[in-house]
């Protein structure tokens, strides 16, 4: 009597599975057309345009990227010292002083949460702030620059406690009478049990620096300084940019292609973050999950 | 000894007593005082003809004369279109997204197999990952005249292709699925955890009194979705005159001749930083927007109180 199916829920399965499949396939097609685009005879691709397989396929547009891998290859070590250094600060600030924040004995913890949060409600916008950096704070083109704001951002910070307030209370105070002092406990207690939140937070930040264009679009001039993703950028904008840069190299007139190497360049700037997506979703997934539902 | 102490209860008492605790808290209450709230002082540009030599002070005063330029022309004011733009953008973002999540979740939640679920999430989930300049990138390549997708499609069936540049009341459709693309899913995983939250035994006794899968759902899951519904709505209403300036910047980029379409207050303010260097109008559009929008957040905050508490966000 049991093993067979209700009717309705037969129905709703044969419409979940296509539905849910059908948006999966939209979630995925771009990715297959820019890879099989970048692997397309640029030739093929002015003819005919774009197409979900590549049918007149070449590796020419990666050959000209890694045969003058310069520029790539300088962007790609400014974004990852930019990312690792402005994770792991940002993480261990971010933490600090979440901590601070979660203390129910630390008096001005609600006040100091309302002057991180009251920020989110009202701001100077773009232009007081850029002229605060450039004018006032002289960071215009340093290496500085790409850092210092994204480092932290009052959604993490409130993230971050959400999760401390989920390691009891007794542990800090157990220790407090031991004779521990506030920043070991922190360093020594609190860290070590909170592994998986100072993952999801520094993929977040990893995530953000990663991607960030917008702070090299307003605040770097030196093109040695470009993160990744504004390289791309300047070169979906301007395919002239990449060939001058190769031209420079070489003197002589070779033909460049200009689209497949645009659609090449978008992947080789991706390609970190589709490699390292499967391992760390699941710290994403969870993260989100202890700080969205509990907080 | 312990009276004298309690009297002197005040921030230096406590400064003292949890020095650590202060020392550790301070880069964070810096870095907010340095990027958050010292650019408030520069609200001022607002009401100046700002250059960059004479600096905050130095610049002459001119009273309103930024805001009656952004506001002159009555109906046809530049705010106004902006405005429009960017509350209309965001409404769309916010309401057809989370109906979207919000069914794919569900789905999701009662499907069995759990490779299928596995995977379709993992793949929905991805786009959340790329950089919006690679959205760029897509978008350009399907819809571009010469090479685009679309219009490769169009052409092999046998229609003429359209000129999407061309043509700026389409972009409103292209932005907001670009923007569902990216953000479903997000969603997806929390609306899924709210619903992994439910109770299982309430379905049980749903299962016993004979109730059938579309009136479990009518009944149990979205009646108990809707605290996480109506706090992610009230969040991102609170958010509405934020536009959402990577998308919209990547997409259109400088094509002029969409701009009625799709400019919103921040790729207007990005404009005047970055191609007229008129300090003074858009530091005026950006307090314009960051005002209204606080208070935007006081009276939903008000409302919601008075019906709800619960909801309230402060």
């Amino acid at each position: 009597m049991k093993i067979k199916q209700p009717v309705a829920t037969k129905v709703f399965n044969i419409i979940g599975y296509v539905l849910i499949t059908i948006i999966t396939i939209f979630c995925l097609l771009p990715f297959i057309m820019v890879v099989s685009g970048s692997l397309t005879n640029e030739e093929y691709i002015i003819m005919h345009g774009y197409s979900l397989w590549p049918k007149d396929f070449s590796t020419q547009a990666y050959k000209t990227i890694f045969t003058y891998p310069k520029q790539i290859l300088t962007a790609y070590g400014v974004t990852i010292m930019v990312t690792i250094i402005g994770t792991a600060l940002g993480l261990f600030l971010i933490s600090m002083g979440a901590y601070v924040l979660n203390r129910k004995d630390f008096k001005y913890r609600n006040g100091m949460s309302f002057y991180i949060y009251f920020t989110t409600l009202f701001g100077g916008g773009l232009i007081p702030w850029y002229i605060l950096m450039t004018k006032y704070l002289h960071l215009k083109d340093t290496y500085l620059v790409l850092i210092l704001p994204l480092l932290m951002t009052p959604f993490l910070i409130i993230l971050m406690r959400n999760f401390f307030k989920s390691i009891p209370d007794s542990i800090v105070e157990s220790a407090k009478i031991d004779g521990a002092g506030d920043f070991t406990i922190y360093a020594k207690l609190i860290m070590p049990l909170s592994k998986s939140a100072l993952a999801t937070i520094g993929l977040f930040l990893a995530l953000a620096y990663w991607n960030d264009w917008f702070i090299s679009s307003i605040y770097i001039d030196t093109p040695s300084k470009y993160t990744l993703q504004y390289l791309l950028y300047k070169i979906l904008q301007d395919a002239e940019f990449l060939k001058s840069n190769a031209a420079s190299n070489v003197t002589s007139s070779i033909q460049i292609p200009t689209e497949t190497l645009k659609l090449a360049t978008a992947v080789v700037a991706t390609g970190p973050v589709i490699l390292f997506y499967p391992f760390v979703q699941k710290y994403f997934v969870d993260g989100l999950i202890v700080g969205a539902v509990k907080g | 000894m312990k009276a004298k102490a309690k009297k002197k209860d005040g921030f230096l008492h406590e400064l003292s007593k949890n020095k650590t605790l202060f020392l550790m808290i301070l880069p964070v209450l810096v870095y907010f005082f340095v990027f958050s709230y010292l650019p408030m002082v520069g609200v001022y540009y607002a009401f100046t003809n700002f250059n960059f030599k004479d600096g905050l002070f130095g610049s002459p005063f001119v009273g309103l004369k930024n805001f009656e330029f952004l506001f002159r022309g009555g109906k046809d004011a530049i705010i106004w279109s902006l405005t429009k733009n960017t509350v209309l953008y965001n409404l769309a973002f916010i309401l057809i997204g989370n109906v979207l999540q919000i069914l794919v979740a569900i789905i999701l939640s009662e499907l069995t197999s759990k490779i299928f679920k596995k995977v379709s999430q993992s793949i929905m989930f991805l786009p959340y990952f790329i950089s919006y300049v690679i959205i760029g990138v897509f978008i350009y390549n399907i819809f571009n005249y010469e090479v685009g997708l679309a219009n490769g499609m169009l052409k092999s069936l046998g229609k003429t292709p359209v000129d999407f540049y061309g043509k700026p009341e389409v972009w409103k459709y292209i932005i907001v699925s670009a923007n569902l693309w990216k953000n479903l899913g997000y969603g997806v995983v929390i609306y899924l955890a709210a619903i992994t939250s439910i109770d299982k035994s309430v379905y049980e006794a749903a299962d016993i009194d004979g109730a059938n899968i579309w009136k479990r759902i009518r009944y149990i899951t979205l009646p108990l979705l809707k605290p996480t519904f109506v706090l992610l709505l009230l969040f991102s209403l609170g958010g509405i005159l934020k536009g959402q300036f990577d998308l919209f910047y990547q997409i259109v980029g400088r094509n002029g001749n969409l701009y009625a379409a799709t400019d919103i207050i921040d790729t207007y303010v990005y404009r005047t930083l970055t191609i007229n260097f008129d300090v003074g109008l858009g530091t005026a559009a950006g307090l314009y927007q960051s005002f209204f929008g606080m208070m935007i957040v006081l009276t939903v905050n008000f409302i919601v109180k008075k019906i709800d508490p619960d909801y309230a966000l402060f």
